[in-house]
């Protein structure tokens, strides 16, 4: 029988490998698709425990649409700030972004 | 085993080699399209959680405009060679630390989920309502959050904009 903590674990390890991703990875557009990746599994959780605790309601659905809202708000920002670093210094390298270190 | 039980575990394969794909692929491009399977393997957990409007939003927002988004950025500032655009950092300390924060939030959550009992799945009517009930929440009780939502993503297109074109001087 699958129950909640199924969900909770799928959601653990798709955490687990986003974290990896933003500690190991150098490309910053890759980090960004690895933060992607933790809001997903964030989103799994909501949706699982509205699903198994709370069924009549939906509030959980209507958090994860949110999440989604600021996902998509975030992920543009992003893109757009490291376009707009590499056309100064024609690198998407994270060891390169130290504009603001002295 | 019933169709349930092989379905999860079919889906939750596919998301997790999908996410790894994303992660250890030395290429961007492929952790780009891995990524898409990913969310859409999502999509499907949702599906199977009855949530099914959400599941359509996250195919649609996803999988379709997030993904196409990064997609772009990838193509505008790719490097010459593409099987090296993806590598993961020549810090020994860096790549150990970040595996084992991984292992140590996978393992410590997976032994509290395995001592912990879990309610047993209650059935939902299948005729109520589900979009309907998220709107009225939307625009009843949550009212003030969709209305800074909405100004959120103005903002956020507004300023991914400016940055993007970048600033004329005077």
């Amino acid at each position: 029988m699958i129950g909640l903590n199924h969900y909770l674990f799928l959601a653990t390890l798709l955490f687990g490998i986003g974290i990896y991703g933003v500690f190991a990875k150098r490309n910053a557009v890759a980090i960004l698709m690895s933060i992607e990746i933790m809001l997903n599994a964030v989103n799994i959780n909501f949706v699982a425990i509205n699903r198994f605790i709370q069924p009549a309601d939906t509030v959980g659905q209507l958090f994860a649409i949110f999440v989604i809202v600021v996902a998509a708000a975030e992920v543009s920002v992003g893109l757009a700030l490291i376009i707009s670093i590499y056309r100064q210094r024609k690198s998407v390298n994270l060891d390169d972004f130290n504009l603001m270190k002295w | 085993m019933n169709l349930n039980e092989i379905a999860f575990y079919v889906i939750s394969g596919l998301t997790i080699a999908a996410a790894l794909g994303v992660v250890l692929s030395r290429n961007i491009v492929h952790s780009a399209l891995a990524l898409i399977v990913t969310f859409l393997g999502v999509a499907m957990t949702f599906f199977e959680l009855d949530a099914g409007f959400l599941g359509l939003v996250q195919i649609l927002v996803y999988a379709g405009a997030i993904s196409v988004l990064i997609i772009f950025a990838i193509m505008l500032v790719m490097h010459p060679d593409p099987s090296r655009t993806n590598l993961t950092t020549p810090s020994r300390d860096t790549n150990f630390w970040g595996g084992l924060l991984a292992w140590i939030i996978i393992a410590a959550i997976g032994i509290a989920l395995g001592k912990n009992p879990w309610p047993i799945p209650q059935t939902i009517p299948t005729d109520t309502d589900r979009v309907g009930a998220i709107a009225n929440l939307l625009l009843g009780n949550y009212v003030v959050a969709f209305e800074a939502a909405a100004v959120l993503l103005l903002l956020a297109v507004a300023g991914a904009i400016i940055l993007a074109k970048g600033v004329e001087e005077g």
